[in-house]
């Protein structure tokens, strides 16, 4: 009798490599190629994206002037930005206006847009898309947005504005809190079919035409039905995909926006959060500080975006 | 008439009423208008003379267009100390092998994560998508220490390596191989003998090509516009944005040389898109695999 529980022991010892690990550790061999696929992408990605991401997240926790080693602080940081940094809530504020407007617009200006011209004549179709993506492959001419809403008297939308006697001085569109985050909304909505907008020109060119051909001798009648039963459905993938380049740029913005408004904007009244981390970095040179709100910011990007993937989850079903 | 007005324009689809077809059309030149004209207005300013460029009221056409300003532009480059072609050959060095990289790199690994269920594969899509939400401004410190033991800094490595693996190339790529490869495609191929790296470049490849012409020109326009401002010291290494910001940067006197490099700059990236969205749409009709 004494022997029978040996023999389970042993049994169990021999059969150990089919353990958890052991299974991984099988379908990781099984699958070397897909691993070959994405190495090189993998380590590079790691040592450029993912490490230095991973020494920000630590420098949020620190003191780090960059002159002297990073002194770990806790989550000093995190409250001196929520509790004593006055304009960091007004940054917050800002960004959250500019996201709510820009975020669903430009994403809804993409798809749309991608939608009707999806429509037309390979011809007419290059052309209007070449006009619509213009704004965002046009560099450093979105300046001339300066131009046109330029506070002095020569400002393009100014001087027509005192030639036609509406105004009597000019408006200040650029330095007023009254009219910065709207011109900037503008000049930003223009811009902002771009990424994604492509994303789904060319999504829409995939979708199999035979699928229309059949909706439509299964009594589909119109275009919006069409919209809803078929090229939503289809489109799903690259709809999360512009969902997520739509909330990364609305909430990160501040390189478009710094040039227009100026830095620090008056007031603060275009101040967003990465202008604020900006400030913080490559102004005051408190890396910690900076670190913590991109960490911050993270977490408010990846809340929005749990959020819209849920909206996103009930497309055709 | 109106038939073949519409047949002219559209590709007519029996589920289309022409009203709709209509408001479309002018809701979309309308839209054009809006994103055209600044474009315009800043393409006529760099051919205005300088007393039509401080002219008041500002005049939207330029009047007597005058090449000026791109001379100005030639004489201002002639007199840099680096021979000015050497800037856009490194522009140009940069922009290619930055892009030809990442399209390749984030491709394989695309199809990997797309079509291959192995261990770490939703793991790794999810770090690559949730990378895209850190500000990238805070990792630049840690990025040139890195870039610095690899011993990259003051080379155009220190660009092109970091854009080879940037995370829009393959969120963007994954997402066309699962839409636009079926699963029983390489199941034949499969079948038949083929390799993965076969199936790769002669199924996979080929099919998803409006993916990546579209990634070409994102990633053209991205690398196009780099400074390289914190890894380039030696001056006959520096890009052409970098050098042309330096000429702009003389202020106001330069309002017109500034206009002009403005539409320089749009040329290259303007052709780009041009070639491979006109393919985009072009390859579609020709697929023949669904």
């Amino acid at each position: 009798m004494a022997s029978m529980p040996e023999r389970q022991v042993s049994t169990q010892a021999v059969y150990r490599p089919e353990s958890k690990l052991g299974q991984l550790w099988k379908r990781i061999k099984q699958n070397k190629v897909s691993y070959f696929f994405v190495a090189p992408y993998g380590i590079l990605f790691f040592m450029f994206t993912v490490l230095p991401v991973a020494v920000a997240i630590y420098l949020s926790f620190t003191h780090y002037n960059m002159l002297q080693p990073p002194r770990w602080v806790g989550w000093e940081n995190y409250l001196r930005l929520l509790l004593a940094d006055d304009v960091f809530l007004i940054a917050v504020k800002n960004t959250f206006v500019f996201a709510v407007v820009t975020g669903p617009l430009s994403y809804l200006a993409s798809f749309v847009f991608a939608w009707l011209i999806n429509e037309l004549k390979p011809r007419i179709r290059a052309f209007l898309t070449l006009l619509l993506y213009a704004p965002s492959i046009s560099g450093s001419l979105y300046l001339i947005w300066t131009i046109m809403f330029s506070g002095d008297s020569y400002g393009f939308i100014n001087s027509r504005l005192l030639y036609l006697g509406i105004v009597k001085e000019p408006i200040q569109f650029l330095t007023d809190p009254k009219w910065m985050m709207s011109v900037v909304i503008i000049v930003v909505l223009w811009m902002s079919l771009g990424t994604s907008f492509l994303a789904f020109i060319a999504g829409l060119q995939g979708i199999d035409s035979s699928l229309y051909e059949a909706a439509a001798v299964d009594g589909i009648r119109n275009r919006w039905q069409e919209l809803f039963f078929i090229t939503l459905p289809q489109m799903r993938g690259y709809l999360m995909f512009g969902a997520i380049m739509a909330i990364t740029s609305s909430f990160a913005a501040a390189e478009q926006i710094i040039p227009l408004v100026g830095f620090p904007s008056t007031d603060y009244a275009g101040h967003t959060i990465v202008a604020h981390l900006i400030d913080y970095g490559n102004v005051r040179f408190e890396m910690g500080m900076a670190s913590a709100i991109a960490v911050i910011l993270f977490f408010t990007m990846v809340i929005s975006q749990r959020l819209v993937q849920r909206l996103l989850d009930k497309i055709g079903t | 008439m109106i038939r073949r007005l519409r047949q002219k324009f559209w590709t007519t689809k029996p589920t289309r009423s022409f009203g709709g077809d209509l408001a479309v059309l002018l809701f979309i030149a309308a839209a054009a208008a809006f994103s055209a004209l600044p474009l315009v207005y800043a393409i006529s300013n760099a051919f205005k003379p300088l007393n039509e460029l401080f002219l008041w009221p500002p005049q939207f056409f330029v009047r007597n267009p005058t090449m000026a300003n791109f001379y100005d532009l030639l004489v201002l480059m002639s007199s840099s100390w680096v021979p000015f072609s050497r800037y856009l050959v490194n522009t140009l060095v940069i922009t290619l092998g930055g892009t030809v990289g990442h399209v390749v790199l984030a491709s394989l690994a695309a199809y990997a994560l797309a079509k291959h269920d192995f261990p770490g594969s939703k793991w790794m899509f999810s770090v690559v998508v949730l990378s895209l939400m850190f500000a990238k401004q805070v990792t630049a410190i840690p990025n040139y220490l890195i870039t610095s033991v690899l011993g990259l800094v003051d080379t155009h490595w220190a660009i092109i390596l970091p854009a080879w693996a940037m995370s829009l190339g393959l969120f963007l790529m994954k997402q066309f191989i699962e839409a636009m490869i079926p699963d029983a495609l390489l199941e034949s191929a499969r079948i038949e003998g083929a390799s993965e790296w076969t199936i790769f470049w002669k199924i996979v490849m080929p099919n998803v090509r409006p993916g990546w012409l579209t990634l070409i020109i994102l990633s053209f326009q991205a690398l196009w516009g780099e400074t390289g401002g914190q890894f380039i010291y030696s001056e006959q290494l520096k890009t052409l944005p970098y050098a042309l910001s330096q000429i702009v940067s003389g202020g106001i006197a330069r309002a017109g040389v500034a206009a002009a490099v403005g539409v320089i700059m749009m040329i290259l990236p303007i052709t780009v898109f041009v070639i491979n969205q006109s393919k985009v749409i072009e390859t579609m009709g020709a697929s023949g695999i669904k």
